[in-house]
């Protein structure tokens, strides 16, 4: 039991996921399921799982990027933005190439290419400045937010950029359809998840992107290429925020300046529900995942359930965004 | 209403032999960051084209702010350099912006509040608004003559603000005792994707909708999505508003899910754009309110309210 020699250090560095805190999360989900399968008979239906999965989706792939950042020590701000700004330019790029490429497959992968290489293009500079400039994560990422909010609404003349509708017919299945009744956006985060656990615990990067967050100093006399695993986790987020606009754009076929507005902090709290570490050192992407689904499941239930003024939405869950984290804490403690 | 009076007097006479003595009107609205505001700033922007061609006396300075810091700085920046002889304002929030007006006012200047009423009554000269309650009731009457025999539908809201409201109130008002029930109501906070989520909820836990109160052209949007993802076709009609010109297409063309729509147009900052370099060019009297009604547009008269050129 490594667990218990890793407690002995609270909050610099963690032993396997063994330890009784992992329970935080996934306590917090079973009675959330259970509250929603209480107040309302339709909780549990295919059609409604199918729904809070599928939208959970993009803040979800995101998140699972964010769960790297945040574990080797970033920050980064500027992803609901970048969606926006991603979507809006996959939408301009396809109704351009339309007349030319006729709505059909080809189009749909030009789009797509082009969403991950703005992605790519998108978190590369976040995190060049960030590495080579040395500026703090909070100020690029910030400054990076602002930047692409106003191109965005640059682009869309301050209205909204709609997708040519002969495309829409074309695009519509990426969000609604699947196989075997699984839809595309659950199986896409499902695989991104999957593969942001494996290189969590398994693959190097994983453990450079936790020493970096720990302690850059030692992780540079370990020989572990700080900037390299720093600017990788910004250009792995960027094209994660390109793969979940690429599910985001055929669900209205639309972008705006209201897009993706909060999915920064969305994706943040998500990750923090998890039990990652705001402050680096140590992640869980499968706690993410957690994080994302009580996120979406809070917003589900109250819209499922009369009692609860609207008005106090965001309070309920800011409750139980905050209950989450300490029942972890408190686990932590009794460890 | 005095100042005004002077001024006017004084451009009349003056006019003719003094044509190089340009005046200047300062115009403040909130940035693009919504739909709605882009068509406002659209129509802010045409108006100001349109009336400097007209008006070869006048000068315009078009300010759009982000929040309401920022347009409270414009309006001193405006006073302080330009030495604007009007100012038309549509406040980000009454409160914050109540102060600077009023400076604005006691400078002698022109003051043309539009849609959002200041904090403090009496200091602006004419007061341009948006009719939000009557915008509820005319979308309540609509919904009472669809569903005579009265029906279950859901309803989707706004941002909390006084605007909303106001027009769920009218709405309310307009539909009492006409057998037409409202299931549920949510905020979708005018926004796609958020009254996509509502709609798909309100259609887990409600098995028979008989139509929607989208309250707004872009959730309907998101509405009409999540009904038609879900396959369902018991929603006979979805009622949005604010005349969105995709949506105005599709009542023209006769959709039967977009009946019809109810107007908050956007284009009202050029009406007080407009009132106002009349008011400072000319003796027509424009001091007072003018309020803006809310007019329902159906297939007979939507040609009428379809401004391709327009982001919204």
């Amino acid at each position: 039991m490594s667990a218990a020699s890793a407690d002995t250090n609270p909050g610099a560095r963690s032993g396997p996921a063994l330890d009784l805190r992992v329970l935080g999360p996934i306590l917090a989900l079973a009675v959330l399921v259970l509250t929603g399968a209480m107040l309302n008979d339709n909780f549990l239906s295919y059609a409604n799982i199918t729904n809070v999965l599928s939208r959970s989706a993009f803040i979800g792939i995101i998140a699972v990027g964010m769960t790297f950042v945040i574990t080797s020590g970033g920050l980064d701000l500027s992803v609901g933005s970048m969606a926006a700004f991603i979507a809006g330019l996959m939408i301009l790029v396809m109704n351009g190439l339309l007349p030319t490429l006729g709505p059909g497959v080809a189009l749909v992968l030009v789009g797509m290419a082009a969403a991950l290489a703005t992605g790519l293009v998108a978190g590369f500079v976040n995190g060049f400045l960030i590495t080579t400039m040395r500026i703090e994560a909070f100020i690029v990422t910030l400054g990076t937010m602002g930047i692409y909010r106003s191109l965005v609404t640059w682009l869309a003349d301050g209205g909204t950029l709609s997708l040519d509708f002969g495309m829409r017919t074309v695009i519509r299945p990426i969000y609604y359809d699947g196989i075997l009744g699984i839809s595309w956006p659950i199986i896409v985060f499902a695989l991104v998840a999957v593969a942001g656990e494996v290189i969590m615990r398994r693959a190097a990067f994983g453990r450079h992107a936790a020493a970096v967050g720990s302690n850059d100093q030692v992780a540079r006399y370990s020989s572990v290429n700080v900037d390299r695993v720093r600017m990788l986790t910004y250009v792995f987020l960027g094209i994660l925020v390109g793969v979940a606009t690429i599910m985001y754009v055929p669900r209205l076929g639309s972008a705006s300046s209201s897009t993706g507005v909060l999915w920064e902090l969305e994706a943040i709290a998500a990750v923090i529900i998890g039990g990652t570490m705001l402050k680096g050192g140590f992640g869980r992407v499968w706690g993410t995942v957690i994080g994302v689904l009580i996120l979406s499941l809070i917003d589900n239930i109250l819209n499922l359930t009369d009692g609860v003024s609207p008005y106090l939405n965001g309070a309920i869950q800011g409750v139980i965004i905050i209950l989450a984290v300490i029942l972890q804490r408190e686990r932590k403690a009794d460890a | 209403m005095k100042h005004f009076a002077i001024a006017g007097l004084m451009a009349a006479t003056a006019l003719p032999a003094m044509a190089q003595e340009t005046m200047v009107i300062g115009v403040s609205i909130p940035a693009a960051t919504h739909g709605w505001a882009g068509g406002m700033n659209f129509h802010a922007q045409e108006a100001v084209d349109r009336l400097e061609e007209v008006y070869p006396q006048l000068d315009f300075v078009l300010a759009t702010a982000s929040d309401p810091a920022k347009q409270v700085n414009d309006i001193e920046d405006m006073l302080a350099t330009r030495d604007i002889d009007a100012l038309v304002v549509l406040p980000f929030e009454s409160e914050p912006l109540t102060g600077p007006v009023a400076a604005v006012a006691d400078s002698g200047a022109w003051v043309t509040v539009v849609d959002r009423g200041l904090a403090q009554e009496g200091i602006e000269d004419l007061y341009v608004a948006g009719d939000n309650s009557g915008f509820g009731r005319v979308s309540g009457e609509y919904m009472r003559s669809a569903l005579p025999d009265g029906g279950k539908i859901v309803a989707l809201r706004g941002i909390p603000t006084t605007i909303d409201n106001e027009r769920v109130a009218g709405f309310e008002e307009a539909i009492e005792g006409s057998g037409i029930e409202v299931l549920d109501m949510e905020h979708g906070n005018w926004n796609r994707d958020d009254s996509f989520t509502v709609m798909q909820d309100f259609l887990s836990k409600h098995g028979e909708i008989d139509a929607v109160w989208a309250s707004d052209d872009d959730m309907a949007i998101g509405v009409l999505a999540a009904i038609e993802a879900a396959g369902r076709d018991d929603v006979q009609f979805v009622l949005g508003g604010a005349g969105m010109k995709e949506m105005i297409r599709r009542t023209a063309d006769g959709d039967a899910m977009i009946p019809a729509n109810v107007t908050y147009p956007p284009a009202m900052i050029g009406t007080a754009i407009e009132l106002t370099a009349v008011g400072l060019t000319s003796s027509a009297p424009v001091s007072g309110t003018f309020t803006i009604g809310s007019v329902l547009v159906t297939q007979d008269n939507a040609e009428d309210y379809y401004f391709p050129d327009s982001p919204f």
